[in-house]
């Protein structure tokens, strides 16, 4: 897989739509971190999270790239769009969404990102991977799962169930523990 | 498609997570952040998946069980983060020190204010 | 006769245990402070029970001293009869515990794994002699307190302490083993401190008490270290056995030991380096002072290099100690009794001299003098300290010049004090002029042949005539202030309570009269005993010489009656009257960088021991107070925290692994 490796200076067509849509997501994911607007912020969320799912249709990953758009975008966003609604979060530009930690969290998030990119450039550096449309279908993911991650996968529902109980348990306050 | 675009793509993503987790205050975007973790991680098991032409596909159903499990934390976080406002009037992260040992000379007259939220919470069915 | 004098020794030690036990029991009623918040009856009460238990005490402690005291009397009769009257020496004794008749009896062996300890008991000439002497004394100072400390409320205490110490005395007379002397030696240096600080209520009584008892300590160290010495070399502590073994041991054993020796001996005799506490230890009462610090303490230093003085004899340089120590003692004790205003402390410095002279007579090897000396000094000083205390019982202080004309309103203390001071001066026929003439023929002896080197024997021979002098000055000088002259007029303050000088000018009471009587029969005729040989050169030189000191002590005070005779020492005088220094020097050589040297460790402890643990905690408050700046409950800062270090590994591994 290494040997042929074509040169970074001629990206295929493929590579220029998954970088900007790359560039995307890091843009917006940027925005997330830094607005000043609450609710703002999740709506650069979504923007995030739909070049994410775009990133997977390129990347092949098609039935992932659904599954990002339902479950993330549809329901996640739509969960924080009601988290900030339930915290009568201020709606609005607001100055004291930063923490006095921010200096030192920028210093650590910088670190951490030189580490990072510097290890993954040195070390995936001459790795290429060939696309192949229709790996990631709905198909071959359905038969993978329920083939060979037939268990786990019933594992997560079970975690699932149990994740709903306890999200009622701890929001509903007319149940009370045994003291 | 060079492998080094999507994982430093996800680097990034997950250095702007770290940023958010540790420099938000308001304690849903705090969630956010964690989330856009999350999805860097996933965006690496997307690419790898690919590179490394699994017959099991074990880097997409890995990333499809991320997700699920992305959904249930975040559904159990906003329910904490409820119960949280609830008894304390606030989500900001940094108002929250329960975890602050009392500081010296308010020993046992003035207990951290959290706590005392947190007791008068408990007084109210 | 091994039980006649375990039954000696006993005795006054069953009364001891018997006064403290007993002088109280069972009624157990004790009076507290006399000034404190009781009320009349109770206190009435209290004081008649004081009163009952001294007088129970008194009959505690009398009758078996008494007792004792005939039994040694006994003891010392068939010892002398048994030895065949000994026609050689000048006085019923012999030297030495190796001699042929000596009767020893043992108890029992302690194995200690090295050298055994044998409980025994041995007499001697010497043990005889001395017995008499310390049970005689101890009587006469025992009948004597009945009347001297009436009404003090810690008589019974105090009548038991010197049951006491009459039978760790005794212990060290009849012991025949050096350890058990030892024990005999400690009891007593522990008795005369309870009792020198018998009115403890006066700082400078516990005061003296504790210097008694330092200084003394100070030379029971190397006493004990040199009884090891001759013990180990000689394989055992019988006093017998070190004796014969003696002839065999290394002339630097015996020098080491003798001097280790002569250190406890210097300082329970008061000689010259260790004297310092006796003339401090007249805080006590008189009786003490005279039981203690004139005849018998004082005596078992003098005693102790008698019972070995084979030792000593074999080793010339203890000897030449000796002698030059003794020299300096008697000469300048002599001239600090010269110019003392406090009448005990004239007789302490006058015993202090006196001791040294049985020192001179040990050092030029005549132990026979020097037991002769001692038995007479123990009489005649007896005799003064207690015509002192008589005195200074009806004058109501110390000080001669509150003294004066004296003779008329306590006619038997003027007669027997004459006889005292006679004695002391040397005089026929007091009993002093014999025993001092055999020191003197000792000494002179010494200089023409003896152990002593010829400078130590010049020495000591000059130092001995001119303290004859000097001694003749301070007796007539004690005397005239005391008994002549006119009765000095000084507002007497009132005694404070618990000082039990009461005032009461007329002569004392009979239990205090009868004992200066009885000791000034052999404080006179004592010398007769020993008559074997007067030498009539040598006591001609001392009688005049001593009169010549007296004499010039008498045409001074003739012309001046009222002023101090002392003031014809001139310049000299305040250094005598400080006893040249030697306290404050000691105070500056040794208790003054002592103090300093504690107080430099107090502030080292503090300052820098203790320091360091302040420091050290206070250090660690304040580091964690750093710390906890950090610990601020913001979960945040904690995650940064976390991440930062997860970041230092990763780079680490990347890095270096």
């Amino acid at each position: 897989m290494t040997e042929a490796v074509p040169s970074y200076l001629s990206p295929t067509g493929q590579e220029i739509v998954f970088l900007l849509l790359g560039a995307m997501a890091v843009g917006s994911a940027l925005l997330v971190v830094t607005t000043r607007q609450l609710v703002h912020a999740a709506l650069w969320l979504v923007v995030c999270f739909g070049a994410l799912a775009g990133c997977y249709l390129v990347l092949t990953a098609e039935f992932v790239a659904w599954v990002q758009v339902l479950i993330y975008v549809g329901a996640v966003i739509v969960l924080l769009l009601f988290g900030i609604m339930l915290t009568r979060a201020p709606i609005g530009r607001t100055a004291d969404l930063d923490s006095g930690n921010r200096a030192v969290a920028a210093v650590v998030a910088v670190a951490t990102a030189a580490v990072l990119v510097t290890v993954v450039v040195d070390g995936f550096r001459n790795a290429y991977a060939p696309l192949d449309p229709g790996a990631g279908s709905a198909g071959e993911l359905g038969s993978a799962i329920f083939r060979n991650w037939v268990l786990p996968f019933e594992a997560l529902s079970v975690l699932l169930l149990a994740a709903l109980i306890g999200a009622i348990v701890i929001s509903r306050t007319d149940i009370r523990g045994r003291d | 498609m060079h492998v080094v675009y999507p994982a430093v793509v996800s680097a990034l993503l997950f250095s702007i997570g770290v940023y958010g987790v540790l420099a938000r205050r308001n304690t849903i975007l705090v969630l956010m952040s964690v989330e856009l973790m999350l999805n860097a991680v996933n965006l690496n098991l997307v690419a790898f998946d690919v590179w490394l032409r699994d017959r099991l596909h074990g880097g997409q159903v890995l990333t499809l069980f991320v997700i699920v499990i992305a959904a249930a934390e975040v559904g159990l976080g906003l329910a904490i983060i409820l119960a949280l406002y609830r008894n304390r009037r606030t989500v900001d992260l940094d108002r929250l020190r329960a975890l602050a040992e009392p500081a010296p000379g308010d020993g046992a007259a003035s207990p951290a204010p959290g706590r005392e939220t947190a007791a008068r919470a408990e007084e109210t069915p | 006769m091994i039980t006649t004098a375990a039954l000696v020794v006993l005795l006054p030690f069953l009364a001891a245990v018997a006064g403290l036990l007993g002088s109280r029991w069972p009624r157990h009623v004790r009076g507290d402070h006399p000034g404190g918040a009781q009320t009349g009856p109770e206190r009435a009460e209290a004081e008649r029970a004081d009163l009952a238990a001294g007088r129970r005490a008194a009959w505690i402690a009398v009758v078996p001293t008494a007792v004792s005291a005939v039994l040694a009397v006994w003891l010392a009769f068939t010892r002398w009869a048994e030895s065949g009257h000994d026609p050689g020496g000048p006085f019923p004794f012999e030297a030495g515990g190796g001699t042929p008749g000596a009767v020893t009896g043992t108890l029992t062996v302690i194995d200690t794994g090295s050298v055994p300890i044998s409980l025994g008991l041995l007499v001697d000439g010497l043990a005889a002699t001395i017995g008499v002497l310390v049970t005689l004394v101890a009587l006469a100072v025992q009948t004597y307190s009945v009347g001297y400390l009436h009404g003090d409320r810690r008589y019974p205490s105090y009548s038991a302490f010197i049951s006491l110490f009459t039978s760790a005395m005794l212990l060290v007379v009849y012991a025949a083993d050096l350890l058990v002397l030892y024990v005999g030696w400690e009891i007593m240096g522990l008795c005369s401190y309870l009792l020198i600080g018998h009115w403890w209520e006066d700082r400078a009584n516990s005061r003296a008490a504790v210097k008694a008892f330092l200084v003394t300590r100070l030379g029971d160290v190397g006493f004990l270290f040199g009884i090891f010495v001759l013990g180990t070399a000689a394989g055992s502590f019988r006093i017998a056995d070190v004796l014969a073994a003696v002839p065999g041991m290394s002339s630097g054993t015996v020098v080491a030991a003798t001097m280790l020796l002569l250190a406890g001996v210097a300082g329970k005799s008061a000689q010259v380096p260790l004297h310092t506490w006796l003339p401090d230890a007249m805080a006590g009462p008189t009786p003490i002072s005279a039981l203690i610090h004139a005849a018998t303490m004082v005596a078992a230093g003098i005693f102790i290099v008698a019972r070995l003085h084979p030792a000593f004899l074999a080793a010339g340089p203890t000897l030449d100690v000796l002698a030059v120590l003794a020299a300096l003692g008697m000469l300048g004790a002599a001239l600090a009794a010269l110019a003392q205003d406090d009448l005990k402390r004239v007789l302490a410095y006058s015993t202090i001299s006196q001791l040294a002279y049985m020192a001179a007579a040990l050092a030029a090897g005549s132990d026979s003098a020097a037991v002769f000396h001692l038995v007479t000094h123990g009489a005649f000083k007896a005799l003064l300290f207690l015509c002192a205390g008589a005195v200074i019982h009806a004058v109501g202080s110390n000080l001669m010049s509150a003294m004066g004309g004296l003779r008329r309103e306590l006619p038997v203390t003027f007669a027997t004090m004459t006889i005292g001071f006679a004695a002391l001066m040397g005089l026929p026929p007091a009993s002093g002029f014999f025993s001092k003439d055999e020191v003197l023929v000792a000494v002179e002896r010494a200089v023409a042949q003896g152990p002593l080197t010829d400078a130590a024997a010049l020495l000591l021979y000059g130092s001995a005539l001119a303290t004859v002098a000097v001694t003749g000055a301070y007796a007539t000088r004690a005397w005239l202030r005391t008994f002549f002259g006119q009765r000095a007029v000084v507002a007497l303050p009132e005694p404070a309570p618990g000082v039990a000088h009461v005032i009461d000018t007329r002569e004392a009471p009979a239990t205090m009269r009868w004992p200066l009587i009885v000791l000034a029969v052999p404080a006179l005729l004592l010398g007769f005993a020993g008559l074997s040989g007067v030498h009539w050169g040598t006591a001609a030189l001392s009688v005049a010489v001593a009169l010549l000191g007296a004499g010039a002590v008498y045409a001074v005070w003739r012309s001046d009656p009222l002023s101090d005779p002392a003031r014809m020492l001139g310049p000299f005088r305040v250094p005598c009257e400080r006893a040249f220094y030697a306290d404050s020097a000691y105070r500056a050589l040794f208790a003054r960088p002592v103090l300093a040297l504690a107080r430099l460790v107090v502030r080292t402890d503090d300052r820098v021991v203790d320091g360091a643990v302040r420091g050290s905690g206070r250090a660690a408050l304040g580091l964690s107070g750093l710390v906890r700046l950090t610990q601020n409950g913001n979960a945040q800062l904690y995650v940064t925290g976390l991440l930062a270090g997860v970041l230092l590994i990763a780079v680490g591994a990347v890095v270096f692994g």
